[in-house]
C-alpha cells in the first residue's frame, strides 16, 4: 500500500477481506443471529431479528446528513423537505411506492441530480459536515467519495473486466501501484473474485446479470468510497443473485455506509440498519418517517408506514 | 431405455404443405397465363405493358385467391403482402441490372495493367491493352485521403457536441449540418473554388479537390457518429461521472470506446459517399492523363474524372475505357463498404 490515504482503509479491508474468504458464514460475528430467521415470513421477524448497528455510528466521521432538501424537475415539486441522517458504517433503507423521488433523493447526495437539464433543488447534504452543493467545491471529488450504483448492471461494454474494476482509478486520474492487489480485494468485498479470476480478461459483457452487477459494486469501491448509493440494485436480478448482493451489502457495510433504494420490503428489512420510508400523495414525495429498520417494521409510529409495510396499502 | 428405442426426430410442423402451396402456384401460374392473355388481346403491347398488366394481375389474383380460400383479413394481408413485394423489386432489379452493365461493359479492357500504367503517351484512340488508370488511382487516393484526415476529426467533434456537450449552440450546429447534408456537391466545388482558389490564389491541385471533397464528408460523418452517440446508453455516461470522472475522461475512456465500431463506420460511410463524386473535383482538380505524385500542387486526376473525360471523347476504345473506370470504382466501394460491415461485426462480437 503505497499511496498514503489509502493505507489504512486498504489494510483494514484487507483484514476483513481474508476473514470473508477463509470462513463466509462467520464474518460480521454480531450479525451472525438474523441467519436462521431468514426463513420466516414476517417482515417485523425478519427486522428485529437483526441486531441493528443503532447508535454506535463509526469513529472519526460525521458521514453524510441530508438537510431539509428540496427538488423540482421545471415547476413540478417532486421533494419536500426531506432530512436525514446517514451514519457511518450502516446502512439505510429508502422505500416507498414508485415515483415518490427515493431515486431522486439519492441521486442529490452524489449531485447526480444536476445532469437533468430541468432539475432545480434547494437544502444542503453535508458530507463530513461540509455541504457538497457548495460554490467551489470539485463535483468530481465528492462522487469518488459517494459512489453509486445503478438499477441496471452497467459494465463499460469496451473493457474487459479487470479495466471496468480499474476504470475508476483511471477515469479519475488516480494513480497506483498495486494495481493487481486492488482488483482482487475489489473483486473479493464484492463476492465476484472466484467466479471471475480466471477470466479477467474477458469483457464485462459476458457476465451473467448478477456478476455484472457485482462488478460495478466492485468498480465502485476501487475508488475507496466513503458512501455507496445504490438505486434498486437488484431489481432487475433473480433471486440468488439478489441474495449474493445483499450478502456484499452486509459484508461492505462493516467499512463504509450505504444507502439503499428499494422495492422489495423483505430486502430492506433484511439488510438495513435504519429505514425511510417516502410516499407522494400526488403532490411532492415527503419523508412520511424514518428510524431503525426493526421500529419501521415492529412499531411503525404512522398508520401510512403501517399500512405500506404489512401491504395494505392503496 | 424407453426414450431411445424412439429417436425423437426434429421437425416443422408450421412449415406450409405441398398441400398448401399448390393454390399459391396455381395462382401464380393462372396469373402469368392470364398477363400473356391480356396483352396479346388488348392494345398493351411491348415490356412495359407486359410488367404493368403483371402487377395489376399479381395483386387482383393474390386478393381474390385469399378471399375464397379464408376472408377479408386474409385478403387484405395478401394485398400488402404482394404490394410490398413489388416494391422490393422496383429496387432491386434496377440495381441488379445496373450491377450487370458494369460488370459486362466494365471488364471488357479489364487486365492488371491497367494498375501499373497512366494515359500520358496513350491516345484515347490506341487499344486498350496501352495505357492505365495509375494516375486515377493515385489522385482518389491523395484526394479521399486529404478529405478523410479532415473530416473526421471534426465530423465526431461535431457530434460529440451535439450529443454530449449539448452547448447551447447544440441546435442550430445540428440544423447547419442537415442542411450542409443537401448541399449539391457541385456547390461544395464552387465553393473551395471562389475561396481556395479565387480569393486565395491557389491553383488546380490535389488538395482543392480533398478541401472540396472535406465539405461533402462532413456533414455525412457527423450525422451518422450522431446517431451512433446517441445509441450509447444513458446509464454508460452517468456511470463514468458517478466514479468521479470529468465529462472529458467520461467521453475518451468510456462513450467514444463503446461507439468505436460505430463511429468506424461512419468515417467509412462518409470515404463512400464521396469516392464517387465527379462535379466537385471538376472545379478544384483540374485533371491530368499523367501521374502527379505531388498533391499539393499541379493538376490531378482521380476516378469520376476519368470516367468523365473518356466518355466525353467519345470514340470506342475511350468509353470503353470510361466504364473500366466505373467497374475499378466500384469494386473499391464494394470493398471500401464490406471493410465497414466486417469492422462493426468484428468489434461487436468480441463483447
Amino acid at each position: 500500500m503505497s499511496t498514503p490515504d489509502g493505507t489504512i482503509p486498504n489494510k483494514d479491508r484487507e483484514d476483513s477481506m481474508s476473514q470473508i474468504t477463509g470462513k463466509p458464514s462467520t464474518t460480521n460475528q454480531g450479525r451472525g443471529a438474523q441467519t436462521p430467521s431468514v426463513a420466516t415470513h414476517s417482515l417485523s421477524d425478519v427486522a428485529s431479528a437483526r441486531r441493528a448497528k443503532v447508535g454506535q455510528p463509526a469513529v472519526g466521521s460525521t458521514g453524510l446528513e441530508a438537510k431539509s432538501i428540496h427538488a423540482w424537475f421545471g415547476k413540478k415539486h417532486v421533494l419536500e423537505d426531506i432530512s436525514m441522517d446517514f451514519f457511518s458504517g450502516t446502512v439505510t433503507a429508502l422505500i416507498g411506492p414508485s415515483g415518490c423521488g427515493k431515486s431522486t433523493f439519492i441521486r442529490i447526495l452524489n449531485r447526480m441530480h444536476e445532469f437533468i437539464p430541468t432539475a432545480a433543488l434547494a437544502g444542503q447534504v453535508l458530507l463530513d459536515g461540509k455541504d457538497v452543493y457548495e460554490p467551489g467545491v470539485d463535483v468530481t471529488k465528492i462522487r469518488l467519495r459517494v459512489g453509486m450504483v445503478f438499477q441496471k448492471p452497467n459494465p463499460f461494454p469496451s473493457m474487459t473486466i479487470k479495466e471496468n474494476v480499474l476504470s475508476g482509478l483511471k477515469l479519475a486520474q488516480i494513480k497506483i501501484e498495486n494495481a493487481d492487489e486492488l482488483l482482487e480485494s475489489c473483486l473479493r468485498r464484492a463476492g465476484l473474485w472466484d467466479e471471475v479470476k480466471d477470466r479477467l480478461n474477458e469483457y464485462g459483457g459476458a457476465l451473467s446479470g448478477g456478476q455484472q452487477q457485482r462488478l460495478c459494486i466492485a468498480r465502485s469501491l476501487a475508488v475507496n468510497p466513503q458512501v455507496l448509493l445504490m438505486d434498486e440494485p437488484c431489481s432487475a436480478l433473480d433471486p440468488g443473485s439478489t441474495l449474493r448482493i445483499e450478502e456484499t451489502i452486509r459484508e461492505l457495510s462493516a467499512s463504509m455506509s450505504i444507502v439503499i433504494v428499494t422495492h422489495n420490503m423483505q430486502q430492506a428489512a433484511r439488510v438495513s440498519d435504519y429505514t425511510g420510508f417516502f410516499l407522494s400523495d400526488g403532490g411532492p414525495g415527503r419523508l412520511i418517517e424514518s428510524g431503525t429498520t426493526a421500529d419501521i417494521f415492529t412499531n411503525p409510529k404512522e398508520k401510512k408506514t403501517e399500512d405500506y409495510v404489512s401491504g395494505r396499502f392503496g | 431405455m424407453s426414450q431411445t428405442l424412439t429417436p425423437v426426430k426434429p421437425n416443422r410442423p408450421w412449415k406450409l404443405t405441398p398441400k398448401q402451396i399448390l393454390p399459391d402456384l396455381l395462382g401464380a401460374l393462372f396469373t402469368v397465363c392470364a398477363t400473356l392473355a391480356i396483352v396479346a388481346i388488348s392494345p398493351l403491347k411491348g415490356k412495359l405493358g407486359f410488367v404493368l398488366t403483371l402487377i395489376v394481375m399479381a395483386i387482383i389474383t393474390a386478393t381474390v385467391v385469399s378471399w375464397v380460400r379464408r376472408d377479408r383479413k386474409a385478403a387484405m394481408n395478401s394485398t400488402t403482402t404482394v404490394l410490398v413485394y413489388i416494391a422490393a423489386a422496383f429496387v432491386i432489379v434496377p440495381l441488379i441490372s445496373v450491377l450487370y452493365e458494369i460488370v459486362r461493359l466494365g471488364t471488357v479492357g479489364f487486365s492488371f495493367g491497367i494498375f501499373t500504367d497512366d494515359m500520358a503517351e496513350t491516345s484515347s484512340e490506341s487499344p486498350l491493352s496501352e495505357g492505365g488508370l495509375l494516375h486515377a488511382v493515385i489522385g482518389t487516393a491523395y484526394i479521399v485521403t486529404f478529405a478523410t484526415l479532415l473530416s473526421t476529426p471534426i465530423g465526431i467533434l461535431t457530434a460529440l457536441y451535439i450529443v454530449e456537450v449539448k452547448g447551447r449552440f447544440a441546435g442550430l450546429v445540428r440544423f447547419f449540418v442537415q442542411a450542409m447534408s443537401g448541399v449539391p456537391s457541385i456547390v461544395a466545388g464552387l465553393f473551395i473554388f471562389a475561396v481556395w482558389m479565387i480569393q486565395l490564389g491557389n491553383a488546380y491541385s490535389g488538395i482543392a479537390g480533398g478541401f472540396a471533397l472535406t465539405v461533402l464528408m462532413i456533414p455525412t460523418v457527423a450525422r451518422t457518429s450522431e446517431e451512433v452517440l446517441k445509441l450509447i446508453p444513458q446509464d454508460l455516461r452517468e456511470a463514468g461521472l458517478a466514479l468521479g470522472a470529468t465529462q472529458w475522461r467520461t467521453v475518451a475512456m468510456v462513450i467514444v470506446p463503446a461507439a468505436r465500431s460505430g463511429l468506424v463506420t461512419a468515417i467509412i460511410l462518409g470515404v463512400a459517399r464521396v469516392v464517387g463524386e465527379t462535379a466537385p473535383l471538376l472545379l478544384t482538380i483540374g485533371g491530368a492523363d499523367a501521374i502527379n505524385l505531388n498533391p499539393t500542387q499541379g493538376n490531378m486526376s482521380a476516378f469520376p474524372y476519368y470516367v468523365w473525360k473518356n466518355l466525353l471523347i467519345g470514340n470506342e476504345n475511350s468509353i470503353s475505357r470510361a466504364w473500366l473506370g466505373v467497374f475499378v470504382l466500384m469494386i473499391l466501394v464494394l470493398i471500401i463498404f464490406t471493410l465497414a460491415r466486417y469492422f462493426s461485426a468484428a468489434r461487436g462480437s468480441k463483447r
